[in-house]
């Protein structure tokens, strides 16, 4: 045995502090690779995923004005007839003024539906009733009912408003117009949401936020 | 501590509880200028006890399903033997909780509890104080009712704002993007664990309040042995009458008025396509809603009600003051109560729809809040003089 060997102050200390350190490092690391499946476990199989399901809508009992929700993927789709009033209401300058994305510029709605009116024809309008702010239902306000005159889309949480056409309003918490799902119109009074003629390769996994 | 006078028996030679226990709460010096708002912290403690005995019998009768977990409510409030007793016992539990949990922060506050050497305490209080947040937040989403569904929606997105680590973190933890059975089933799993892990935060917050002896109302440390009492009886008794007073107001909340700090929303079923019109945080977590609400930037809004919890952790090396109750410190006995009074502003605010005027009251409450423990206790402590 040589003297650095012996010497609990010099060779031997060092050659202890590695034989601890090398213990303490496979040791985290043997609890971190135990930690793995554990946490694999939390991950659930059946987590809501975008299905390839399509939903046909009898419109023929929506009457001017009148609105309808419907379910697609889990979501509450607003759909709304709309009057000659409200469509003239979404154009007026002084209406547009106070909207956040007037211009649908942010990706929220198939190219079919990006336009004044964000739907695929003016008189009918096709929504996600998801608040882009933290996720509540907002609910339809009537035209002529309080607070907005042209009728609209109301979020009880925080406040936000929305138009009639899901544009919010610029004061409105919400970031973002409510989305618009990919619509097709199978005949004057039937749809199918979920898949756009217009825009074939829209997915909702595409847009900004529901 | 004098030497016994016989031979320790067989249980002391081998765990002396005995002796601990007349250390720590028979002999233990207290302060004897210590006032009423010392005696929250047993409120504290006693009501946790009652939080856990009831929710232990409550979750024998409760099912966390979706499909059943508002009619299995339901049936311990109107079939199940007291049933309506224990629900009601916890949910007025909840309330006791946080109202005497802020009053002894607030106590700490005005005193200046969180300065040296009982940083610790501070802390682990402060600790326990979001633990108890979260049980809380868990709780409230199991009857599955419209307000505990659209609550949790809405804490749900915001934290998905958080960049990067947002969403996987929270669809991971609960098993999807929205809440569903998976999430139902693991808050009831949290709620349940969180309960147990406080009790073992308690027992720190406890020692450490044992090794660091109590505060008091002057927040200068008895010297001699004249200027403390011994825990029992003085204290015993003061803090049982106390304890008496508190139970009186509690059973008051159990049994005449069940219903007045809970919505009606929340005896409907959860439907995740109708929001209720008139969505309200319950009252504790109001000044919190109400500042998520008066930031126009959702990740702001979050950052700012975290924050507004974080300026609290921050506190010890924020007041360097060597002074600690604020009756000694003229700039703080100004600043201080605007600060209280702005806590609760923020609270009346999260609990009114959000009008133009409360959110500029929210804002104004906000901005004070951070004002002084940002600006107004570091500036302070370097050129007040103190009395």
């Amino acid at each position: 045995m040589t003297q650095s060997e012996t010497s609990p102050s010099s060779g031997g200390t060092k050659r202890r502090d590695l034989l601890t350190t090398a213990t303490v490092t496979l040791g985290c690391a043997g609890a971190c690779a135990l930690a793995v499946p554990f946490l694999t476990s939390l991950k659930n199989p059946a987590a809501t995923t975008l299905s390839d399901k399509t939903l046909e809508v009898d419109l023929s009992s929506l009457a001017p004005g009148q609105d309808m929700t419907v379910q697609w993927q889990d979501w509450p789709i607003f759909i709304q007839r709309r009057t000659p009033q409200m469509l003239a209401a979404l154009q007026t300058p002084a209406h547009i003024a106070t909207l956040r994305d007037a211009d649908s510029k942010m990706l929220q709605q198939p190219k079919d539906a990006t336009n004044w009116h964000r739907s695929v024809r003016p008189d009918y309008g096709v929504l996600v009733g998801i608040c882009t702010h933290l996720g509540c239902v907002p609910s339809f306000e009537k035209p002529g009912s309080a607070p907005e005159a042209e009728g609209g889309y109301f979020c009880p949480c925080h406040g936000s408003h929305f138009d009639a056409a899901g544009r919010v309003a610029q004061r409105a918490p919400a970031p973002y117009n409510l989305p618009v799902p990919p619509v097709t119109f199978l005949s004057d009074t039937k749809i199918r949401i979920g898949h756009s003629a217009g825009d074939p390769g829209f997915s909702m996994s595409d847009i900004q936020q529901i | 501590m004098p030497a016994p006078e016989k031979t320790p028996g067989w249980l002391e030679r081998r765990l002396p509880v005995m002796s601990v226990l007349r250390r720590e709460y028979i002999a233990f010096p207290m302060p004897r200028n210590l006032n009423a708002l010392w005696s929250f912290g047993a409120f504290l403690m006693v009501t946790m006890a009652i939080m856990i005995a009831s929710g232990l019998f409550l979750a024998i009768n409760y099912t966390p399903d979706i499909t059943q977990a508002f009619a299995s409510v339901e049936a311990i409030d109107r079939q199940i033997p007291s049933g309506w007793f224990l629900r009601s016992l916890h949910m007025g539990g909840v309330t006791m909780l946080f109202a005497c949990l802020y009053i002894h922060i607030a106590r700490s506050l005005w005193y200046g509890s969180y300065k040296a050497p009982r940083e610790l305490l501070w802390l682990t209080g402060l600790g326990l104080m979001l633990m108890v947040m979260v049980t809380a937040f868990a709780g409230y989403v199991l009857p599955w009712g419209q307000m505990s569904y659209w609550g949790a929606t809405v804490v749900l997105n915001a934290a998905h704002t958080i960049p990067l680590i947002g969403k996987p973190v929270s669809e991971l933890l609960l098993g999807g993007e929205t809440l569903g059975n998976t999430a139902l089933h693991r808050l009831f799993v949290l709620h349940f664990t969180m309960a147990f892990a406080i009790v073992a935060v308690i027992a720190l917050h406890v020692t450490a309040l044992h090794v660091v002896k109590p505060n008091n109302p002057s927040g200068i440390d008895p010297v001699s042995p004249k200027q403390t009492l011994p825990f029992h009886p003085y204290y015993t008794s003061r803090d049982g009458f106390a304890l008496c007073l508190f139970l009186m107001v509690y059973a008051g909340l159990v049994f005449f008025l069940p219903d007045l700090l809970t919505l009606a929303d929340n005896y409907v079923q959860a439907n995740p396509l109708v929001t209720p019109r008139d969505i309200r945080p319950e009252w504790y977590f109001a000044p919190f809603y109400a500042i998520l609400r008066a930031v126009p930037s959702r990740l702001g809004g979050l950052l700012l009600a975290v924050g507004s919890l974080a300026v609290l952790f921050a506190l010890p090396s924020l007041d360097r003051s060597p002074t600690r109750s604020a009756t000694r410190r003229p700039l703080v006995r100004l600043s201080l109560p605007v600060a209280f009074l702005s806590f609760i502003l923020l609270g009346v605010a999260g609990m009114h729809p959000p009008t133009e005027t409360w959110l500029i009251v929210s804002r104004l409450a906000m901005a004070w809040w951070f004002i002084h423990f940002l600006v107004v206790m570091p500036l302070v402590s370097e050129r007040e003089i103190t009395s």
